[in-house]
């Protein structure tokens, strides 16, 4: 199981701004050990965004995105004290949930 | 009798809910949680041409309503690369990155819902400077954008 996302939520008006920090290989599959065999691609697939239970996000991802994973959006709505829960899953199977509380 | 079929709830974890929500028709088919699709044919193209075919859609027009925000011209280490996508294209449903010259120019979907504000920030890896290329794909049209990103240190692992 994968280290915690950091996840901050801050309203500001009627907006919410997530950031989230994954925790994440993401390799591409592209580089090669040092006996020279490739080195598998592990990377999140999806990602899935929601605030108090909506979808306010959902993303696939190749192994592109860089190594621990910077995400930021906005979403109307959200008030402090209500709960934005991130998830991915990548393709390995492996997943993550965590959530914050807005701010 | 309530203690034993809690138990057992809690016990079988999230998986059966989901089932039992999906069964109950409280998860629609495009649904968060519903959502596991990932285009394997997308990722794994090389131009633009094969992508769009992969997204289903035709070939994008040239958009000024597509900005990139605090993203570099020249990124130091192409390991990561901010990149920042914002669409003025009314009912944008979904941003796409795509980097040119990397292996698979697909890095990126991000499917905006109505609510969300059509702006997304990530990192990417570059392999080399290249065109990066803002997709959006709005009311069942897609349009792009393009920058060019100079990179001084490849990002795919050399």
């Amino acid at each position: 199981m994968a280290d915690p996302m950091r996840i901050r939520a801050n309203v500001t008006g009627d907006t919410t701004e997530v950031r989230v920090l994954m925790s994440h290989e993401m390799e591409t599959g592209q580089r090669k050990d040092a006996a020279g065999k490739v080195i598998p691609a592990w990377h999140i697939q999806n990602v899935t965004a929601t605030h108090n239970g909506k979808t306010v996000l959902t993303a696939q991802w190749g192994p592109a995105v860089s190594k621990n994973p910077f995400l930021s959006f906005k979403f109307k709505g959200g008030a402090k004290g209500d709960k934005v829960q991130v998830s991915w899953t990548d393709n390995k199977g492996d997943k993550r949930t965590d959530e914050a509380v807005i701010a | 009798m309530d203690m034993q079929r809690r138990e057992v709830l809690k016990k079988s974890g999230g998986v059966s809910l989901l089932t039992l929500l999906a069964a109950a028709g409280w998860l629609a088919p495009g649904g968060a949680l519903a959502q596991a699709a990932w285009n394997t044919a997308a990722f794994d193209t090389k131009t633009m041409d094969e992508t769009m075919k992969a997204l289903g859609g035709s070939a994008p027009a040239q958009s000024k309503d597509i900005t990139f925000v605090q993203t570099p011209d020249i990124a130091e280490n192409g390991a990561v690369v901010p990149i920042g996508v914002a669409s003025a294209i009314p009912k944008t449903e979904a941003i796409a990155i795509l980097v040119e010259k990397n292996p698979n120019m697909l890095v990126a979907i991000f499917e905006i819902p109505a609510g969300t504000e059509p702006a997304i920030s990530t990192r990417m890896k570059m392999g080399q400077s290249s065109n990066v290329y803002a997709l959006v794909k709005a009311d069942g049209k897609y349009y792009v954008a393009t920058k060019e990103i100079k990179v001084t240190l490849g990002g795919c692992g050399g």
